[in-house]
């Protein structure tokens, strides 16, 4: 009886294999989504405009191999709809799918040549082929069968008739047997066991297994049963260091969000336990190889535990087989250790572990796991290399000075999504990098058994009760150094290494970015917005500025985000006004926003750490000093060395003092800050250009007075408003003057500066873009009272936005304020991050006052006629961007906090640099 | 911003038909930028004076600004001081408000334009590189020159002078044409920065006002310069007619003192706009006569490099920090060289080689060899494997010092080219720039200058780092105990 269902692997190369007019078309259609079919008549089409134009055969079918190449590479099943009758026709896609680790399938459509000629004749545009075609299509078919499963299809579907064509309704795809991503943990990986039994035991009580003895009655028992332990949800935050005692006195009755024990949601209905994982090499060189293979099955079989196999396991397999192997590697005294063992469990063994899957992807594509690790193009995918990697890993082919293979080190490479947990090589420590971490800490050879708790990244290990296996290469044998292959560096040691050495291996290879992260158009995604794109000619400008201009990546963990002003006020003689800020945040549903004064001085992000070492350990910086001081494009804020060293030293002492390395338990610190006073760094600018135009002003304005006063006494029509206006130009140039000249002070040394922090922006291990503006402002403000000739606490207030009395006190402090010389004010949403009606809104809009707007839009800007044509300005180009660079701001941070690799930090802050070079207003 | 001019030429009020503007009324004309308002402070018969008052519209300079007018900075924000200041702006006024008496015509009385008159003239206010300069422009025209300096900020007396200077001058007897030509051409030369876009007609008006003084001017050099804003392409042409017939003269003119060129070929112009790339940004120095067979000592610079390559015989070439393409240029012409990859942080940069290079219009052949491409050192570039050379030529000194771990990264441990040459300047031979004060470096944008000690302690570092020899050469000449004016490191890969 003919077949109705077709089974699949989910990700396959299909081939369709049949005579022009069998109908692959007309079956393609009917079982697969369009999309995933590719066609030759299509791509003859494309290429030559006619799908029957034989001549266009050879380009027609580069563009199918592309199409395929492209969609095999991004995982995709694809069918290929061509005749596929020869076998050199045939080879190129069977090598795509084998480039691309996917499984070839053949389903071959076998009808008898009467149908097909029958076919054709009914369709004009094939016609003309001649009868000797389909009979030769049909005779290379008959030949084909025979080799098909030779060329490497791993199932192959011969429908021999039209009835058996037609009966196929259905296709069943199947999951691919390391596709286990609906598995979300959490998990306990565990490295590299080697027979090492007692410390097995050991490392899983400490995870809170229960490992429990049971008798053995049955050949099938394994005489041991593991308990996993209840997931506990602990998903609460940190407690808040500042919590007891220090409340904010301006709001009150409210609760803070993040209250921290209001975790209360219950345990779940269902008893979820942890799993735990093994990355394989269960035998050789330790004392109880069957001993941790009963354990490791009992858990498999029971559901408690997952495993992937490693290459001693697969030696002892092909052992176990029958198969000759070398026996050398410990595998002797495995060997030895099952002598003892009765049959049925050496049978029991041989399922076991030839039912291991190379490999697997979990909790939705965020974990893999395989025992030498896997790169990103294998993951989740099906063929050999992909098990031989996940088995040995990759060599270079050479072999070290103790005669060990070379190993090619992919993880210095890796850069995929998914967090890769795997073992293989012993390393003295498990170390991040790049999101990988090898946990064969050596046990066997008197290290330490270590598994890694997912999704928690920690780390839990054990000692070895004593050393089992002296190691060829020594364990703590380091190949150090930027290169992926390491010869160079070692034999020409950098004087640096000893330094280095100290680092880890992600700082080691951060001190190197790839352009490729940067340039280019490029697509980050972020938490608070779905992604931001930057387009290729602001990476370009960037990239000039970052390599020019900015300090050491590895400082740069945050750029601020742009600022809008209001929009602008209708009232006469003002620019800019409060209300306008107000009226924005009440329209999008906030109810009360934070108003701080706006500190004319430098905007700069300052990175501080207790110390050098901290530094160096944290960041991977070395000999840099204890913290920077950077602007808006990275660059330093200091260029007079002693004084940056000073001003950094007194600002830590000011932390210590403060208690703040104790209360939040950190020991750096990241600080969104003013700098004043402003011709601290813009003296140049200052010179230059503002006292310059004042100079000029005052030197000119006069003497054209003086003429035009003169003139006057002459009674020539219309010099008396000339005049006037002179006049007024000159009072203004004088205004200016005073205006550029309140945020000028000489500075000669540290007691001239003044740190006006407003932004608490990171700690070790958090951020605190959960926290509101009046925390940020309370936090800081006791941080000041350290050291208030070097620190300045920023005055604010809170305004509900629903009482007017409030309101219209806020108007008028910052009229108060603008009136005696003050820069304005910055309003913000009480929530650091504001999500309203439409999503994201803007953090943060300024409103800055009359007078100083004259050193942004002029001396004259309030003169009749020029105010009016300045009131038409468009702030939305500006908020868009504000809304981009904050939320990539706050992603490179949570990224750099998160301790991913400097790469996915500096894509972030390279982001909002590129942004800033869109051509916006720069008056806004 | 005013002008006036006043004469005692008897009768005094004959300023106004020579002006063709009616001293009894007030006058104003829509001019570029703004308006200018005439009118007469004093018209009797002993002295009549006549005032321009140029009142250019601030914002409106700035909104109607279409990308292309002049190269300035200024007009780029609104806070600028040409509202004040005597720029191309009044020369533009000037040729409208007065066109026909700096043409010399005068319909009421034709023989008046051809008399000398007593004239004093008052600018406020001019700005000028120092205060020498208007007194070096209108001395050797005849002028009596006096200025009134204006501090920079009266509230803080440390920062001295700013450059905006009154401008008094006094002649016996000149005709007014001349005055006002002398002020059209010279004006904007001592305030470089023009506010339109300079064209090729722009030699020509400066051939039409200038053709019957200039020549004989000795700040001819710096005039012309300033005049067309440094485009060498039109220089050139424009000082050889000038001096047509007079070849003594050629070469003689000092270069623009602010381009601090002197000796130091490399330097910028300290007004230089935007951010140039590292090298060639001399646009003042780079102005060379025809016929100067010196050459700067970047371009010895570049044909040494040249030259090593050329010995060496490479297929494969990088020229990291590759400017506006001088060194390409030199090499393209290398027959053995079967590509080249020009790269550099600077996109305007690269954007100038490939017009300079013309690889737009290069014959298919020869565009094969060559590519540009944007990248930094500080990052590490797969596109620069596989190289049998690779130039940085006065590159190092542009990164600061401990950028070099990363520099060094990227073109010694992964690009690895089988030779690198690397020029930097010689530190040890700053002494001999007469302008450069100890510790000053060569360039605003050096982040360091290494002597010959250092730069060989860095060299023999990176080369044992890394696998290669290496050897060091001066270039230039040579001098007694400070060495050559760069330095150069010749690597070698070993392994």
């Amino acid at each position: 009886m003919p077949q109705d269902t077709l089974k699949l692997p989910e990700l396959s190369l299909v081939l369709l294999i049949g005579s022009t007019g069998a109908g692959k078309s007309t079956f393609a259609r009917r079982l697969f989504k369009p999309t995933e079919i590719v066609s030759s008549d299509a791509c003859r089409g494309y290429v030559a405009d006619d799908e029957n134009d034989q001549s266009a055969s050879k380009d027609a079918f580069e563009l199918l191999h592309y199409l395929v190449a492209k969609r095999l590479k991004r995982g995709l099943l694809t069918v290929v709809d061509a005749t596929n009758v020869q076998p050199e026709g045939r080879k190129p896609l069977v090598a795509l799918a084998r480039q691309y680790h996917v499984l070839p399938v053949a389903i071959v459509l076998d009808v008898p040549e009467s149908v097909a000629q029958q076919r054709n004749a009914q369709r004009p545009d094939r016609r003309h082929l001649g009868r000797h075609v389909i009979a030769s299509h049909r005779q290379q078919l008959r030949r084909s069968l025979r080799s098909l499963k030779e060329e490497g299809f791993r199932h192959v579907h011969h429908l021999r008739s039209v009835e058996e064509i037609d009966a196929v309704q259905h296709l069943t795809r199947d999951r691919l047997y390391n596709n286990r991503k609906e598995e979300t943990g959490p998990f306990d990986i565990i490295g590299d066991v080697h027979g090492c039994y007692e410390e097995l035991c050991a490392l899983l009580e400490q995870l809170g297994y229960q490992v429990l003895e049971e008798p053995i009655l049955d050949v099938r028992d394994l005489g041991v049963r593991v308990v996993a332990p209840l997931t506990v949800h602990a998903s609460a935050s940190p407690p808040d260091p500042l919590s007891d005692g220090e409340g904010t006195p301006v709001m009150h009755g409210q609760e803070s969000p993040g209250s921290p024990f209001s975790i209360g949601e219950g345990g779940r209905g269902d008893e979820a336990r942890r799993k735990a994982i093994f990355l394989g090499d269960f035998v050789d060189r330790g004392p109880a190889s069957p001993q941790v293979l009963r354990l490791v099955m009992s858990m498999v079989r029971d559901g408690t535990a997952l495993c992937v196999p490693g290459n001693h396991d697969i030696k002892l397999l092909r052992h176990l087989n029958g198969k000759k192997v070398t026996v050398n590697h410990g595998l002797a005294e495995t060997l030895a250790q099952f002598e003892a063992e009765p049959e049925a469990f050496k049978s029991e063994v041989r399922r076991f572990l030839d039912g291991l899957v190379s490999h697997y992807v979990l909790d939705g594509g965020k974990l893999v796991v395989a025992h030498a690790g896997l790169t990103e193009e294998m993951q989740g995918r099906g063929s050999g290399a992909v098990r031989a990697f996940a088995l040995f890993g990759e060599s270079t082919g050479e072999i070290d000075e103790f005669g060990l293979p070379v190993r090619y080190e992919w993880a210095r490479e890796y850069r995929g999504r998914a967090m890769v947990a795997f073992g293989h090589t012993p390393v003295p420590d498990a170390e991040w990098l790049n999101n990988t971490i090898d946990l064969d800490t050596g046990c066997v050879f008197g290290g330490r058994l270590t598994a890694l708790r997912y999704p928690e990244r920690e780390l839990v290990a054990v000692p070895a009760a004593q050393v089992y296996c002296e190691p060829v290469r020594p364990l703590n044998y380091r190949r150090s150094s930027a290169d992926s292959v390491v010869r160079e560096s070692e034999r020409f040691p950098d004087p640096r290494t000893t330094e280095s050495a100290l680092q880890s291996a992600q700082h080691e290879q951060d001190d190197l970015l790839d352009i490729r992260d940067v340039t280019g158009k490029q697509f980050i995604e972020t938490r608070l917005m779905r992604g931001v794109t930057i387009r290729e000619e602001n990476a370009v400008a960037a990239l000039e500025v970052m390599s020019r201009f900015a300090l050491h990546p590895k400082w740069l963990l945050y750029l601020p985000p742009t600022m809008s002003p209001t929009e602008t006020s209708a009232l006469p003689d003002l620019l800019e006004h409060p209300a306008e800020a107000f009226d924005y945040y009440k329209r999008l549903g906030v109810e009360r926003v934070v108003c701080e004064e706006k500190h004319m001085g430098s905007r700069v992000v300052v990175v501080l750490g207790k110390d050098e070492a901290t530094i160096q350990r944290r960041l991977g910086l070395v000999g840099e000093g204890i913290g920077k001081c950077y602007t808006r494009t990275g660059r330093n804020f200091f260029t007079d060395a002693a004084l940056e060293t000073a001003f950094l030293a007194r600002l830590r002492d000011a932390f210590t003092t403060a208690g703040f390395w104790e209360k939040f338990d950190t020991d750096w610190v990241c600080l969104d800050a003013e700098l004043l006073p402003w011709s601290a760094k813009a003296q140049e600018l200052v010179k230059n250009q503002y006292a310059a135009v004042a100079a000029a002003a005052n030197a000119a304005l006069p003497q054209v007075e003086a003429a035009l006063t003169e003139a006057a006494a002459r009674n020539l029509d219309g010099i008396d408003a000339l005049l006037a206006r002179t006049t007024a130009r000159r009072e203004a140039a004088a205004h200016y003057a005073a205006a550029y000249r309140r945020y000028c002070w000489p500075v000669h040394s540290l007691d001239d500066l003044k740190l006006a922090p407003f932004h608490l922006l990171a700690t070790e291990g958090r951020t605190y873009f959960d926290r509101d503006h009046a925390w940020h402002m309370e936090t800081l403000r006791s941080l000041a009272l350290a050291d208030p000739g070097l620190l300045r606490a920023t005055p604010y207030r809170v305004v509900p936005l629903a009482d007017p009395a409030e309101i219209e006190a806020a108007i008028q402090w910052w009229t108060d304020l603008t009136a005696a010389g003050g820069e304005g004010m910055v309003v913000k949403p009480y929530d650091f991050v504001p999500q309203g009606k439409g999503g994201l809104l803007q953090p943060a809009l300024k409103c800055r006052g009359r007078e100083y707007l004259r050193i942004i839009y002029g001396p004259d800007y309030l003169l009749p006629g020029n105010l009016d044509r300045l009131r038409q300005r468009n702030v939305k180009a500006k908020r868009n961007l504000a809304l981009r660079e904050f939320a990539l701001g706050v992603e490179g941070l949570e990224r750099f906090v998160a301790r991913q690799p400097l790469r996915r930090v500096h894509q972030c802050v390279f982001g909002v640099l590129a942004l800033e070079s869109e051509a916006v207003d720069p008056r806004l | 911003m005013l002008l006036t001019i006043s004469t005692t030429y008897q009768p005094a009020t004959d300023l106004g038909y020579l002006l063709h503007k009616n001293p009894a009324r007030l006058q104003s004309i829509e001019v570029a930028g703004g308006e200018a308002h005439i009118f007469y402070p004093e018209a009797s018969a002993e002295r009549c004076t006549a005032a321009l008052l140029l009142d250019l519209d601030p914002i409106g300079l700035v909104r109607g600004r279409s990308g292309s007018n002049g190269e300035g900075f200024a007009l780029e924000q609104y806070v600028n001081d040409r509202p004040y200041v005597a720029s191309s702006f009044l020369s533009a006024a000037l040729s409208k408000a007065f066109g026909t008496a700096m043409n010399g015509t005068c319909k009421d009385k034709p023989d008046l334009p051809a008399q000398a008159l007593p004239l004093a003239v008052k600018v406020a206010v001019v700005s000028a590189p120092g205060p020498d300069w208007p007194r070096r422009l209108f001395e050797p025209l005849g002028y009596e020159v006096e200025i009134e300096t204006t501090p920079l900020d009266p509230t803080v007396p440390e920062w001295g002078d700013s450059r905006y200077y009154t401008l008094h001058l006094h002649h016996a007897g000149l005709r007014l044409q001349d005055v006002l030509t002398h002020l059209y051409v010279l004006l904007p030369v001592l305030d470089n920065d023009k506010h339109y876009y300079i064209g090729e007609n722009e030699a020509e008006k400066l051939l039409h006002r200038g053709g019957d003084w200039l020549p004989q001017h000795p700040e001819r050099g710096f005039i012309t310069r300033r005049y067309l804003r440094y485009l060498a392409a039109y220089v050139n042409p424009t000082l050889a007619r000038l001096m047509e017939g007079d070849e003594d003269l050629t070469e003689t003119s000092p270069p623009d003192p602010l381009s601090r060129g002197e000796g130091a070929p490399e330097m910028p112009v300290a007004e230089s706009s935007g951010s140039p790339s590292p090298r060639e940004r001399g646009r003042g120095g780079e102005v060379n006569g025809e016929g100067d067979q010196r050459l700067s000592l970047h371009d010895q610079r570049l044909q040494q490099v040249a030259h090593e390559i050329y010995e060496l015989g490479p297929k494969r070439v990088l020229d990291l920090g590759c400017g506006e393409g001088k060194l390409l240029r030199l090499l393209l012409r290398q027959s053995k060289i079967e590509y080249l990859l020009g790269m550099d942080v600077s996109h305007q940069a690269l954007a100038r080689a490939a017009q300079r290079l013309h690889l737009d219009e290069m014959p298919p052949r020869q565009r094969t060899r060559l590519d540009l491409i944007q990248g930094s050192l500080l990052y590490r570039d797969e596109r620069l494997a596989g190289f049998d050379a690779a130039a940085l030529v006065e590159v190092i000194e542009h990164l600061d010092e401990n950028r070099l771990a990363a520099l060094e990264a990227v073109v010694f441990g992964q690009a690895r080219p089988a030779h690198v040459f690397v020029t930097t300047p010689n530190a040890d031979y700053n002494q001999l720039f007469e302008k450069l004060n100890a510790g000053e470096f060569r360039h605003d944008d050096h982040r360091f200058e290494w002597s010959r000690a250092e730069f060989s302690a860095w060299a023999a570092g990176v080369a044992g780092r890394h696998g290669y020899q290496v050897r060091l050469v001066g270039m230039g000449e040579e001098v007694e105990g400070v060495g050559a004016p760069s330095q150069m490191a010749v690597f070698e890969t070993t392994l």
